[in-house]
């Protein structure tokens, strides 16, 4: 019971790494970016690449995953993205679609389609017993390192000057223009952190999630959950949306494994139906 | 509303309602595929359903505004119902079993539109993603009825009218769906071309002020998901009796996703752009995957992203010279401007 509950954090606390940059994304432009999976997938690629191709120690290949994402989220943010947030919705969803499928194509290219695993150090693996609850090493990893990302972000939100920019800009980009915020440059740099954040993810989680080329079509909807039932107004909505999906998916699965997926997804559109902006909205925030 | 200008309005629509020569042609042309084509029935049957299920789409798309990432959902669920229809021998007639696959779909449709009417874009999307899911994992769940993951097999599929068989070369399957296609385009051409689908219209090109002149928006809107989740579900059941075969890709996103390529190919709004859209998706999809089986999805991605950044309306306007050349010529046209 108690080790549902602490695997259910763990993959919830993941779901938020890898989609706390959208979050801020779609709450900042408004832009809806089906795509930025294709960022976690870089990730974890590139964390696959390095450990066991290149020999690099598991802990070191992670900074460098974020560092390449970013990179590649920076790239595309000023290249490509920049022309598509003033068109409507149905083009962005069709431009970041087409995005999702040049990666999978790419990727299945380079790599092949079969799903890859990444050696993990010894003292990684297995699990031991805290007052009779099983606690895996590996997802004690990823909650402390989460956890701290998550108190970090929540940190350069609220006390830095950057963050006090970037609240201003999702709270009402035209007056935070007006105000000589250069928003364009929030947000390329919110994009950028996010595709790291994204890519950070997508390595930590090879080994919870699985990779494959079709991992930005199969959580590309998880993504999504946590930002639309999270809402978008601050990282804490999304944080516990993370949370509540995370638990209640390992806990569905375990318990009532024939139903699948079933039950997030009515959950999901319940809420939906409930509150249309997410369970965590400022109601009348323009 | 004064009388003159309800003449004027009603004038309008029966100007804007008449047969272009240009649509005359193509109909001419897909009806002559039957003779000169008939060692390609097979794949233009495919080409007829998607072109269908896109027409569909265009229906909610194109005319009311709303972005569905889950249409699948109806497809899937027409096919499903007609798949299980032929296989337990409920209705044995292929017909009948399609127009009541059409209205299960509707019934679906109805039922779900409510989910569609609140919300932004996004929500939208999320909500009838999530509808095509959900449909899909109660398939999978459901095994024992409709197969599960190995899709539903061992459908038996009577002679159409209990006279015409389905045989192997298609061409049973090529002028049923031909005619299905048909049939339902002429019932939509003249629903859009009806005051409601004018208002249809107002309400995607403004929800405010079309309620501020008196349409009862959500009501529209239900009226025409529901619609166009029949015309969906028609698709799909027309895919099941062709193929005598039905699996859960049919709700796959990838389904959705490819069937808004379709339509933006040919272009939203016009009812044609879904049929054009399918023959060239087709055609390219034909072409790619001899080419490249695995990859074809990169080219498809590639075209998606060409698309939105050279701009929709570019893409569609290269036909305009043609159309205003043809303009020249109808007759008609000339006498309606002197």
């Amino acid at each position: 019971m108690l080790t549902i509950l602490f695997d259910g954090i763990a993959y919830g606390m993941l779901l938020f790494v890898l989609a706390c940059g959208l979050a801020v994304t779609l709450g900042l432009m408004n832009f809806v970016n089906l795509a930025h999976g294709a960022f976690a997938m870089a990730g974890g690629y590139v964390t696959v690449v390095l450990v066991n191709n290149l020999g690099v120690p598991f802990f070191a290949s992670l900074p460098l995953a974020f560092i390449v994402s970013a990179l590649i989220g920076f790239v595309f943010e000023r290249s490509l993205y920049v022309h598509v947030y003033r068109k409507p919705h149905l083009d962005q969803v069709l431009f970041t679609i087409g995005l999702v499928f040049m990666a999978v194509a790419a990727v299945d290219y380079v790599m092949g389609s079969s799903q890859v695993y990444v050696r993990l150090p010894d003292y990684l693996q297995g699990r031991f017993e805290v007052f009779g609850v099983g606690v895996g090493r590996y997802r004690l990893l990823i909650i402390v390192i989460c956890g701290l990302l998550t108190l970090a972000l929540q940190l350069i939100l609220s006390r830095t000057r950057f963050g006090a920019r970037l609240r201003a800009a999702v709270d009402d980009e035209r007056v935070a223009r007006g105000l000589g915020i250069n928003v364009n440059r929030v947000f390329a740099l919110t994009f950028a952190v996010g595709s790291g954040l994204a890519g950070l993810g997508g390595a930590l989680g090879i080994e919870m999630l699985g990779l494959d080329p079709a991992f930005p079509l199969k959580f590309m909807i998880y993504f999504l959950i946590v930002v639309t039932v999270g809402g978008t107004s601050s990282i804490t909505g999304p944080f516990i949306a993370s949370l509540l999906l995370g638990i209640g998916d390992v806990a569905g699965k375990y318990y009532v494994p024939k139903l699948g997926a079933f039950v997030i997804y009515t959950i999901m559109i319940v809420v939906l139906i409930w509150r249309p902006h997410g369970l965590f909205a400022r109601t009348a925030a323009r | 509303m004064s009388a003159h200008s309800t003449k004027t309005v009603s004038h309008h629509l029966a100007t804007r309602a008449r047969w272009h020569p240009l649509e005359i042609l193509f109909w001419l042309g897909a009806f002559s595929t039957i003779w000169l084509l008939p060692g390609k029935h097979l794949i233009l049957t495919e080409i007829v359903i998607l072109g269908l299920f896109a027409l569909s789409l265009d229906l909610i798309l194109g005319y009311a505004g709303i972005i569905s990432l889950g249409h699948a959902a109806f497809f899937g669920f027409g096919a499903y119902v007609a798949g299980l229809l032929g296989k337990y021998e409920i209705i044995g007639e292929p017909f009948l079993a399609l127009i009541v696959s059409g209205l299960a779909a509707s019934a679906l449709g109805f039922v779900s539109s409510f989910l569609v009417l609140r919300g932004s874009d996004l929500t939208r999307l999320m909500v009838t993603l999530g509808v095509a899911l959900v449909l899909r994992e109660l398939a999978n769940r459901y095994s024992d009825i409709t197969g599960g993951a190995d899709g539903l097999q061992g459908i038996v599929i009577n002679p159409l009218f209990g006279q015409f068989r389905f045989d192997m070369f298609g061409h049973t399957s090529f002028y049923y769906s031909l005619g299905v296609l048909f049939v339902l385009f002429l019932l939509a051409r003249r629903i859009v071309n009806s005051p409601f689908g004018l208002s249809l219209r107002a309400v995607k090109g403004n929800p405010l002020r079309a309620s501020a002149i008196g349409i009862s928006v959500n009501r529209r809107l239900v009226a025409v998901y529901t619609l166009a989740a029949g015309y969906a579900g028609i698709a799909g059941a027309l895919l099941t009796q062709t193929q005598a075969f039905a699996s859960l890709a049919y709700f796959d996103f990838d389904r959705s996703a490819d069937l808004l390529l379709v339509l933006i190919i040919g272009g939203t709004g016009y009812l044609y752009g879904g049929l054009i859209g399918a023959v060239i998706f087709k055609v390219m999809q034909d072409y790619l995957s001899t080419l490249t089986p695995q990859y074809w999805p990169f080219w498809i991605g590639l075209l998606l992203v060409v698309i939105v950044l050279v701009g929709r309306e570019r893409m569609t306007n290269w036909t305009a010279p043609i159309r205003s050349f043809i303009d020249r010529l109808d007759w008609r046209m000339r006498a309606a401007r002197e």
